[in-house]
């Protein structure tokens, strides 16, 4: 009974670590299956994280906080956008950009606004989520097995969380089930024959980049008014670039991003958890080998050793139309 | 629009274009001094004072400029062969290894004449190696270089931190750092470099790395403009299947060019370990690594231009540090926001003025050709 539990609760830690993840990788997958390259996830969640404790603490509304998160990385994924789309940039460089622009900032007015070390202040009770709690979980807690899985796995989370978990099925049935998905796929593959049928490529993929903005600011707002109760500097601190690795890992495909986001969150919670207690048989493992373990695996998927992961055919490359 | 752009005269494409969009950065950055409620004069002032105001000052911005000149070059290298190194910042650190073993090992017993030699290997090697397996897996089998570099520098900081805490750490020391070098591993300032413009360094510490950043860049133009393997380079950046008809081995050049900007990479290590802090600590990269990309992107991936690329930010490094203890509320973060709006407009936005300056100078040529016309009438 004391191993289940120990697994309960690694998982329902689990859980909670992948939430960001899998908003990012969602957003990920809109731009880059529409061939827009985006490594400024990072930039774009820290982005919201700021703007939705910055707002939710001036408001006193976690409403507010959580639209802000949302209009300023749209705002950041236009940005993006324009610079990769309309002036046909380098998508990796403005990427780059970005992440660096919003690191800076985000420091620098969260200072001059509220003088706490480039902390927004603690938000309240009613200035952040609350945890969502089942009916009857308290009750049904003492069945064996079944109890602790609903009440404490099942229960207990964000609004945010099961609002992620929600995305992965609509943002399959948006990619594989409708008109809009289809041509979004299409211009990451061959944007000349969407072209070719009277279709705005730059359009389509101004949306696609859109889309992305609205599932980073999901990210950046479960970070500051989930997570933890306000926005602290740097801390996204790598999830925009895990959820970019959960992305290739996964394929590009919204079911397996789920599965990528909840493993490489559950190495995650596994370092903590191992910290300091060696396993067995293996003996002590260390921290940073658990904390690179995503990285590596990402890097041996790509190298191919692991099935093969096909990128959208053109990603990275901005569409010129022949006159 | 197959040629959407038509030729500019040199000084317009690599001065007045750079210039253009540096100057939009800074006006941007400027903004942002407005919205903190500072005047952005003053905070300019303040930089070019802190920057070049007094020798010591201008030891630190030259000692910065040594670090972005090999990550600069690292990055460039990289662009010229079509290949964008955003590992930079992995392979400084793991180069740093290399300064480490070679100062460990002899800077008891010899000068540091004969430690930097190897220590300039060891960077150069670590680094390169670092930068193998990327160029390796895009050779053969097909990974994104991108993406490959990017996991490598999160999977270089979690090596280092095991080595720093575990390996590498003196025996009962807490700190997670390598032993102070003796003599040895510590490199000379180049005090009489500045003496003789009658300045004094200082506490600054501006070393023999400089010159070694120098000679690094003479060589990379060298490379690049005067060898096969440069030429070889250059032909697979502009049009990897002329390469491929010309019988030029893609996997070859992608790998043999990594390793060239991963050794330069980690040949940054020698600044901040033997020349400043004469250990290795964590994080003794402190984003050079990106600062290179912003370095090289301005400097146009010539080494003519990257050097005045590294002298700015090293000016933004040091000439930052003293804004912020002017004015407290813009604080060295300023300069990640400048880095940031630099690689956007140098970089991702390099085309936007483009066609508003091509247009002008299209429409000076064509006035010049009728005043050329009448007059000949």
């Amino acid at each position: 009974m004391d191993f289940f539990h120990v697994i309960v609760v690694l998982l329902e830690s689990t859980i909670r670590v992948s939430v960001p993840l899998i908003f990012a990788a969602l957003a990920g997958l809109f731009t880059e299956r529409a061939g827009v390259f985006d490594i400024g996830l990072e930039g774009k969640m820290l982005g919201a994280a700021f703007a939705a404790g910055a707002v939710a603490a001036v408001t006193q509304s976690v409403w507010m906080g959580l639209l802000a998160a949302i209009l300023i990385s749209i705002a950041l994924s236009l940005v993006h956008g324009y610079a990769s789309i309309t002036q046909r940039g380098n998508q990796i460089v403005s990427g780059v950009a970005i992440n660096f622009i919003v690191a800076g900032s985000t420091v620098i007015l969260g200072e001059a606004w509220f003088r706490q070390g480039g902390r927004t202040p603690a938000l309240g009770e009613g200035s952040r989520f609350q945890t969502i709690t089942f009916p009857f979980a308290d009750s049904v807690r003492e069945i064996p097995i079944l109890g602790p899985i609903y009440s404490d796995l099942l229960s207990g989370h964000f609004l945010l969380t099961y609002v992620a978990f929600a995305m992965v099925p609509i943002s399959w049935w948006i990619l594989y089930r409708t008109r809009f998905g289809l041509r979004l796929r299409a211009v990451g593959e061959n944007p000349g024959a969407v072209d070719t049928a009277g279709i705005s490529v730059i359009w389509l993929r101004y949306r696609a980049v859109i889309c992305c903005g609205i599932l980073c600011g999901f990210a950046g707002a479960y970070l500051s008014l989930a997570m933890t109760a306000g926005f602290v500097k740097g801390m996204t601190a790598g999830k925009g670039y895990i959820a970019l690795a959960a992305l290739i890992f996964a394929k590009w495909r919204p079911f397996n991003i789920m599965l990528a986001c909840l493993l490489f969150g559950f190495l995650d919670a596994l370092a903590i958890r191992l910290q300091g207690n060696p396993l067995p048989l293996i003996g002590q493992v260390p921290v940073q080998l658990m904390q690179a373990l995503p990285y590596i695996l990402t890097v041996i998927l790509l190298a191919g050793f692991i099935g093969k992961a096909i990128p959208p055919k053109a990603g990275g490359v901005p569409y010129v139309k022949e006159r | 629009m197959s040629t959407p752009y038509a030729k500019l005269p040199g000084w317009v494409e690599y001065g007045l274009i750079p210039l253009i969009n540096l100057a939009v950065a800074f006006l941007v950055a400027g903004l942002v001094v407005l919205l903190v409620g500072e005047n952005p004069l003053e905070a300019a002032y303040h930089l070019i004072n802190g920057a070049f105001g007094r020798g010591e000052y201008l030891g630190f911005t030259l000692y910065y400029a040594t670090t972005f000149i090999f990550t600069g070059l690292a990055v460039a290298v990289a662009f010229h062969a079509g290949l964008f190194n955003i590992g930079g910042e992995g392979q400084a650190y793991v180069g740093g290894i290399g300064v480490a073993l070679a100062c460990l090992w002899l800077d008891q017993t010899m000068p540091w004449y004969v430690v930097f030699p190897l220590a300039i290997l060891g960077s150069a090697f670590f680094g390169a190696a670092w930068a193998f397996l990327p160029g390796w897996l895009q050779a053969k089998r097909g990974s994104h270089i991108v993406i490959t570099t990017i996991m490598f520098n999160f999977i270089a900081s979690s090596l280092m931190v095991y080595l720093l805490t575990r390996v590498l750490k003196p025996l009962g020391s807490m700190a997670p750092q390598t032993r102070t070098f003796a003599e040895g591993g510590q490199l000379p300032k180049l005090d009489w470099l500045l003496a003789i413009f009658g300045l004094d360094v200082g506490t600054a510490p501006f070393n023999v790395s400089f010159l070694l950043a120098l000679v690094a860049a003479l060589c990379v133009w060298l490379l690049i403009w005067r060898t096969k393997l440069g030429y070889e380079m250059r032909t697979m950046g502009h049009s990897p299947s002329a390469a491929r008809y010309a019988g030029m081995s893609e996997s070859r050049i992608t790998v043999i060019t990594m390793m060239i900007s991963g050794g330069l990479a980690g040949m940054m290590a020698l600044n901040p370990i033997m020349g400043e802090q004469a250990r290795m600590q964590l994080d003794f990269v402190q984003g050079a690594g990106f600062v290179g990309i912003a370095v090289a992107l301005m400097g146009r991936s010539h080494p003519a231009g990257i050097i005045p690329a590294a002298v700015l930010f090293g000016m933004l490094y040091q000439g930052g540090a003293e804004i912020s203890f002017e004015m407290p509320s813009i604080s060295r973060d300023m300069i990640v926001i400048i880095q940031g709006l630099v690689i956007l407009f140098a970089g991702a936005l390099e085309n936007m003025f483009r066609p508003a300056i091509t247009r002008l100078f299209a429409m000076q040529s064509r006035r010049a050709a009728v005043v050329a016309q009448t007059k000949g009438a």
